[in-house]
């Protein structure tokens, strides 16, 4: 079986880390050798944050190479566009329409107004979530990771019950609800689209 | 890293197997006990988990630990993947027992931050062995000079290991492609060129001499792929194996990739990202909503002082818009350069240093400020944890890395016990009794230190805590973004003027502060 590729991208403090080891537990439990590499930087918050899930009968390399990512998971516009090198032709954006302005070091150029266009000129398949707004609606815009990764779930052709036991074993006691709700929003939006 | 260094040794010695972590830059400050343990050797397994950080994600050298090893006389163990790594460190505290030798266990940032399926092994209860006080093995030069002399014979026999050590494997396939590597590098040569036949090394130092040279032979030429420096490549010139081929097409600043890895195998270029199509502007991390650092270097950006900084999330107050750190070296750094810079000349500089920082090596500076009689003026940034590696706790914190209560040092009394008078705590939210501090910091006549006390904003005990937010009058703004100064991600700029967004704020009124309209209030004040 082919590996299966999958990049998660965010800003510092959305969770791309944890949704990324959501998915690597539930390829793990559904049996799959998993890898599982990530980068956060020198500090807690803010800055560009990637984490790459791969799982198949065999993996190597914890990073997927360039242009071999069946599915980007971007909690932030810019940051889909940051890491949309490592997507295959074709592959699939699944992108949170919510917007992050970083600081400015050097570059007075204005954010990019049409991200998602951009990344359908380049033949991606792309999906858009108001994840962010989603999980307000929920309760808290902190659950915007979990929306995206019930929506990959969608995509993906792992059990729901693995995903079910992955969230109830990461997850605290007292946000395990609204997960599994964003979760099951994620879904919900995926099958409406 | 050196005291836990130490701690580890005096516990090996004692009988019990140890083990001790640090990256690369915490080996250089252990390195005094490193470079001299492996000259009395260890009693029961010693092992250092080292990891080098290729492409700085998180540090601000690169530094090839494999060298550290050879100079220390240590054999090094390189695991390639997580499984591998559980294994490797079993087979490091044989190794150590076997020989009476400190081990490295080296791993990278790559590895380090990698999750992967682990089968866990059997548990075994190794026995302790009793010390044997044998003074002539542990002290002084003139039982030293023996010891340097069986240095040299362990290590031969470390090499003559190295030659059987099953960590050391030759994967067979294309018999064109040979490929020497060793670590994550070695996952990225099977993920770009399944085909090659690769020797595969666990044990970086020593290395095995008669199989490298085996392997060698067996191809035209060999590509080595190592990260950072060519090690494995200069210990094989040293063996007279030169059909090599390294460095000069695998680089040795920063990180490889699978992607590097096939460009230098195969010459290709590598597939370049859309920053020539679209504007992907760079997004550094920030100081977090509510920070308390971020009052500090308010007040100092605005006093316009030198400032020497230290190790620590407060590394960022050189960014925009604070600049307002103008040098980062390693971990205390800050106090010896602020002396420094006051001995050469320089009228106003003041060192910035976290609390666990100050704990682990910013004492010594301070004491030579005060016995020099330097009136080197310090900011304690005391935020109650280690907040950039993520909350561990230290000898500050009140409790220990396992939850247990422990004795907090008295930060006042410890400060004032050096000889520094002039020591003044305040809450660095509140921007105008901060700057009074720190200004009567600087004129005063010795050296003075200002502890700037508040939680991180992360911590359990602050994320429980309700503050109001806050929110802009739109009407009242007066659109001068003095605001906008305190970097705060909460604020976001909107055509017309400022805006908060309610559910990043904290409420720590910092921006209100700033405010001279006084269009900043509590949301639902207004």
């Amino acid at each position: 079986m082919p590996v299966t590729n999958v990049l998660i991208a965010g800003v510092g403090g959305q969770g791309a880390i944890l949704a990324s080891e959501l998915l690597a537990m539930a390829a793990m439990a559904a049996g799959h050798d998993v890898k599982q590499g990530e980068f956060h930087g020198v500090a807690q918050r803010g800055g560009s944050v990637f984490s790459h899930v791969r799982f198949g009968e065999r993996v190597h390399s914890p990073m997927a190479p360039r242009g071999s990512v069946d599915y980007l998971l971007a909690l932030e516009q810019l940051e889909a566009l940051r890491y949309a090198h490592f997507v295959k032709p074709g592959g699939t954006v699944l992108v949170n329409e919510h917007r992050v302005e970083p600081i400015r070091v050097a570059d007075e150029r204005p954010y990019p107004e049409n991200a998602t266009g951009f990344l359908e000129q380049r033949g991606f398949h792309v999906l858009v979530l108001d994840a962010t707004g989603t999980a307000r609606e929920l309760g808290n815009h902190r659950a915007a990771n979990a929306v995206l990764l019930g929506a990959l779930a969608e995509l993906l052709d792992l059990p729901a019950d693995t995903w079910e036991r992955t969230l109830e074993h990461r997850i605290p006691g007292q946000l395990l609800e609204l997960n599994r709700r964003a979760f099951a929003a994620g879904r919900a939006a995926l099958t409406r689209a | 890293e050196k005291v836990a260094f130490e701690e580890a040794m005096g516990a090996a010695l004692g009988g019990a197997r140890s083990m001790v972590t640090m990256k690369h830059v915490g080996l250089n400050v252990a390195a005094d006990p490193f470079m001299v343990f492996p000259y009395a050797g260890t009693n029961a397994g010693f092992v250092a988990l080292v990891a080098d950080d290729p492409g700085m994600y998180s540090s601000q050298n690169e530094q090839d630990s494999r060298y550290f090893a050879k100079v220390a006389k240590v054999p090094i163990l390189g695991p390639a993947d997580a499984a591998e790594a559980r294994r490797f460190t079993a087979a490091a505290f044989e190794l150590s027992e076997r020989f009476g030798t400190p081990v490295m266990l080296r791993s990278t940032t790559r590895l380090a931050h990698t999750r992967s399926r682990v089968e866990p092994g059997e548990r075994r209860e190794a026995e302790r062995q009793p010390f044997s006080r044998q003074v002539s093995q542990y002290a002084i030069p003139v039982y030293a000079r023996f010891r340097r002399v069986e240095l040299e014979e362990k290590l031969a026999l470390l090499r003559e290991f190295a030659e059987e050590f099953q960590g050391n494997v030759v994967e067979e396939g294309s018999s064109q492609i040979g490929v020497v590597t060793h670590g994550i590098p070695y996952q990225y040569v099977k993920e770009v060129c399944p085909a090659a036949t690769v020797l595969k090394l666990g044990m970086l130092y020593p290395l095995p001499r008669r199989r490298l040279e085996e392997f060698c032979r067996r191809f035209d030429t060999v590509f080595v792929v190592e990260e950072s420096e060519g090690f494995v490549e200069q210990e094989l010139a040293s063996f007279g194996i030169n059909n090599v081929i390294g460095k000069v097409r695998f680089t040795n600043i920063g990180e490889l990739s699978a992607d590097l890895v096939a460009a230098g195998l195969t010459g290709a270029p590598v597939r370049p990202d859309f920053s020539t199509d679209v504007a992907i502007l760079p997004r550094p991390p920030v100081l977090c909503a509510g920070c308390p650092h971020r009052g500090v270097f308010n007040v100092l950006k605005k006093l316009g002082v030198l400032v020497t900084g230290d190790i620590g999330c407060y590394t960022l107050g050189c960014l925009p818009p604070y600049e307002a750190m103008h040098t980062t070296f390693c971990m205390g750094a800050s106090i010896g350069n602020a002396t420094g810079f006051s001995r050469a000349g320089e009228e106003r500089v003041v060192a910035v240093i976290g609390d666990s920082t100050f704990l682990h090596s910013g004492l010594p500076g301070l004491m030579s400020a005060v016995y020099n009689r330097v009136p080197t003026t310090m900011v304690l940034l005391d935020n109650g944890t280690t907040g950039m590696t993520g909350h561990q706790a230290h000898p500050g914190t009140g409790h220990t890395l396992k939850g247990d209560a422990a004795p907090a040092v008295d930060y006042e009394a410890l400060i004032r016990a050096t000889g520094v008078q002039h020591v003044v705590v305040v809450d660095p939210w509140d921007l105008e009794s901060t700057e009074r501090a720190i200004r009567a910091g600087l004129a005063h006549s010795g050296p003075a230190a200002i502890i700037a006390r508040r939680h991180c904003r992360l911590l359990p005990v602050e994320k429980a805590e309700q503050r109001t937010p806050y929110s802009v009058v739109v009407d009242e703004c007066i659109v001068c973004e003095e605001c906008m100064e305190a970097g705060c991600p909460a604020l976001v700029w909107e055509d017309d003027g400022p805006r908060i967004r309610e559910w990043e704020c904290v409420g720590c009124s910092l921006c209100a502060q700033l405010c001279p309209a006084d269009a900043i209030v509590a949301a639902g004040v207004a």
